[in-house]
């Protein structure tokens, strides 16, 4: 299993991860980098970031067997309710963690990118509690399939900037986050909200969402006195799954991150970044990225929002490389098919990131059933935010 | 053919004429690609020290609305990094020394050696990658040494101390970044570049360039009492917009202005 500790100190992880970012801004991730190493030693800190997990967020958040699916599939599965949390998904673990950071530093001013919204509200709901001004950046198309989650912000005082350029969805938003970010780098703290961009913020996110793999780690051992055989995640970026995989990463455990397929990996219309495994540089780290050949990042395309994202974070990237973790694809279709079978068996209705892990672990049945599979699914949010799209798109309309 | 002393002597000819040296930059493939021949001879006649030669990216992080507005549409009309590699070969005997400017991904796709191969033996004299810090930057400008072309090293009004000794060895020249902040047209230049350019000069034996934000022949005139180059992109691409259709008109006039800009150096100090 792994032997190494990753990343090194330069924030490699095997070939990938690195900092590749404008000359600007190396002063300050270096600094960052030496915040953090300082916070993560520092026992008054974690007091104040594990209380706020508690009576903010809600944590721990509960572990279950989800009864009727494990009937219906014949093998058991257990649900890790990150959907719970406060927000309604996993990225509030992180927005508190940096934005105490962020007041540690002194910092005045929090800048996010967001997809479906949901690392928006995240963040505006951390600043907001701290009494600091966030201003998020969202792509335009975005915008308009996650109008609730815009509003959402606004309400919790954060400014929302709608980004034109680009294919208007998440990695504009993240370029030009990292445009505002170049530009007022003295008074700003960027708060990334998966686990990629440069060194240190793929570790520093994986550390402050791998709370949900240890709350998860002995939550099932407590109940089944066992580990379980699969920890299955979606990937966009990949901040629920590095989450949840990382405290179970030298545990006889397969980890299974879920991409997103689209509308199939033959359309070329997806989001499978892994699947597709080319190596490129984007956002400040080098991982696999969707890419033609000359190296232009193509549009990603995900029903999801939160999935919609051309690369994904070096971690996971090294994570396939080493073979330590599996990763597979589901389609747009397989994933709306598990946001309703979800639905109906457990009364929970995921978020459709969610439901690409909930399709894959349908899809896989037959094989987990032979296995005796104990699987743990990551259920990263909660589907409120998708009602009105899905309801729109199966009404035949124009989403 | 190119070698890394066509920047130096270019930089030491506009010394020697008790000027700084004047480095325009278009985007290859704005307004097309069958365009870039005649706006580098306009440059050239206009009087351009050094040419820049973007290679349009999809995700221009660094670059402003200007600039990323002029990569879209390059890469709309389906510029191609082979192709602009193979047009810069019958432009550099005729020009002067020229860099590319492009991100890092479209360089590591292609290969940093296979690339940097390739851009020397088209006679180009160096590269500048705006999202390849120095630090991280070591395999690449080996790679690139190797083959005869320059890896420009950026310095920023943030830059610490220990990164303008790392890069005491670079080659070619400096590219001071005079904001913190992406390319494009500001309306003054910032107080703080002085300082900047003075800071990089007790430390490293290259000339000093400024880019980012240059908008006029008047700020072109204030930078180039200190700098050893001035370098102008958004406000010459965006001149190039106005009127596209007479891309080379508009910017061998508005180069000759610059050049002017540069030229009245009685106050330099």
């Amino acid at each position: 299993m792994l032997t190494t500790r990753v990343p090194d100190r330069y924030g490699r992880f095997g070939p990938f991860g690195g900092r590749y970012i404008p000359e600007t801004l190396m002063p300050a991730v270096e600094e960052l980098t030496q915040a953090y190493h300082q916070v993560r030693r520092d026992p008054e800190f974690q007091r104040e970031l594990n209380a706020l997990l508690k009576d903010y967020v809600g944590r721990p958040t509960p572990l279950r067997r989800a009864d009727r699916m494990s009937q219906a599939l014949g093998f058991d599965v257990f649900l890790k309710r990150e959907d719970l949390n406060h927000t309604g998904a996993h990225k509030i673990n992180n927005t508190i963690g940096q934005v105490l950071l962020a007041r540690r530093m002194g910092k005045t001013r929090i800048i996010a990118e967001t997809g479906a919204g949901q690392h928006g509200v995240a963040t505006a709901t951390a600043a907001a509690l701290f009494g600091l001004k966030a201003e998020i950046y969202m792509g335009a198309e975005d915008v308009k399939r996650q109008a609730l989650n815009v509003y959402r912000m606004k309400l919790l005082g954060a400014e929302v900037h709608p980004v034109e350029s680009g294919t208007q969805t998440l990695k504009d938003a993240t370029n030009e986050a990292i445009r505002d970010w170049v530009t007022n780098v003295r008074t700003t703290f960027y708060v990334i909200g998966s686990v990629v961009g440069p060194h240190p913020y793929p570790m520093m996110v994986r550390d402050f969402q791998s709370v949900i793999g240890r709350e998860a780690r002995s939550q099932i051992l407590k109940l089944t006195g066992e580990l379980p055989t699969h920890i299955v995640a979606c990937v966009g970026g990949g901040s629920n799954s590095m989450g949840i995989f990382y405290p179970f990463r030298e545990d006889p455990v397969a980890l299974v991150g879920v991409e997103a397929a689209g509308e199939g990996l033959e359309t070329g219309r997806h989001a499978a970044s892994i699947q597709v495994a080319e190596r490129g540089i984007l956002h400040g780290s080098l991982s696999y990225l969707l890419q033609d050949e000359d190296g232009q990042i193509k549009p990603a395309h995900s029903i999801s929002a939160g999935l919609d994202y051309p690369g994904v974070g070096p971690e996971h990237a090294y994570l396939h490389y080493t073979g330590r973790a599996t990763y597979v694809a589901v389609t747009d279709r397989q994933a709306l098919a598990a946001f309703h079978q979800l639905s109906q068996w457990e009364g929970i209705i995921p978020a459709l990131e969610s439901a690409h892990a909930v399709a894959w672990v349908i899809e896989a049945a037959d094989q987990l059933r032979r296995d005796r599979a104990r699987v743990v699914i990551n259920l990263s949010g909660r589907g409120d935010k998708d009602v009105d799209q899905v309801f729109h798109m199966e009404q035949g309309g124009a989403q | 053919m190119t070698t890394n002393n066509s920047l130096h002597d270019a930089f030491r000819a506009a010394r020697d004429e008790g000027r700084a040296a004047l480095i325009p930059y278009v985007t290859a493939g704005y307004p097309s690609l069958s365009r870039l021949p005649g706006l580098v001879a306009a440059l050239t006649e206009a009087g351009a020290d050094v040419i820049e030669i973007g290679i349009p990216f999809s995700d221009p992080l660094a670059d402003g609305p200007v600039l990323q507005r002029a990569a879209t549409e390059a890469l709309a009309n389906g510029t191609r990094v082979a192709q602009i590699l193979e047009m810069v070969r019958d432009l550099t005997p005729k020009a002067p020394p020229m860099v590319f400017l492009t991100y890092i991904n479209p360089v590591f796709r292609y290969g940093i050696e296979r690339f940097s191969q390739d851009a020397y033996d088209a006679g180009m004299a160096g590269l500048i990658i705006p999202d390849l810090p120095w630090a991280e930057g070591q395999d690449f400008r080996l790679a690139a040494e190797a083959s005869g072309l320059a890896l420009i090293p950026l310095v920023a009004p943030t830059s610490t101390d220990s990164h303008l000794h790392s890069i005491r060895t670079a080659k070619g020249f400096v590219y001071g970044v005079s904001v913190t902040g992406v390319t494009g047209m500001r309306a003054a230049v910032d107080s703080g570049v002085r300082t900047l350019v003075e800071r990089v000069r007790r430390v490293v034996p290259l000339p000093v360039a400024v880019g980012f934000g240059i908008a006029n022949a008047q700020q072109a005139h204030e930078v180039a009492r200190y700098a050893d180059g001035v370098i102008v992109g958004s406000a010459l691409v965006r001149t190039i917009m106005e009127d596209p259709s007479h891309a080379e008109e508009r910017a061998y006039a508005f180069v000759k202005e610059l050049k002017s800009g540069v030229n009245q150096l009685g106050s330099k100090a």
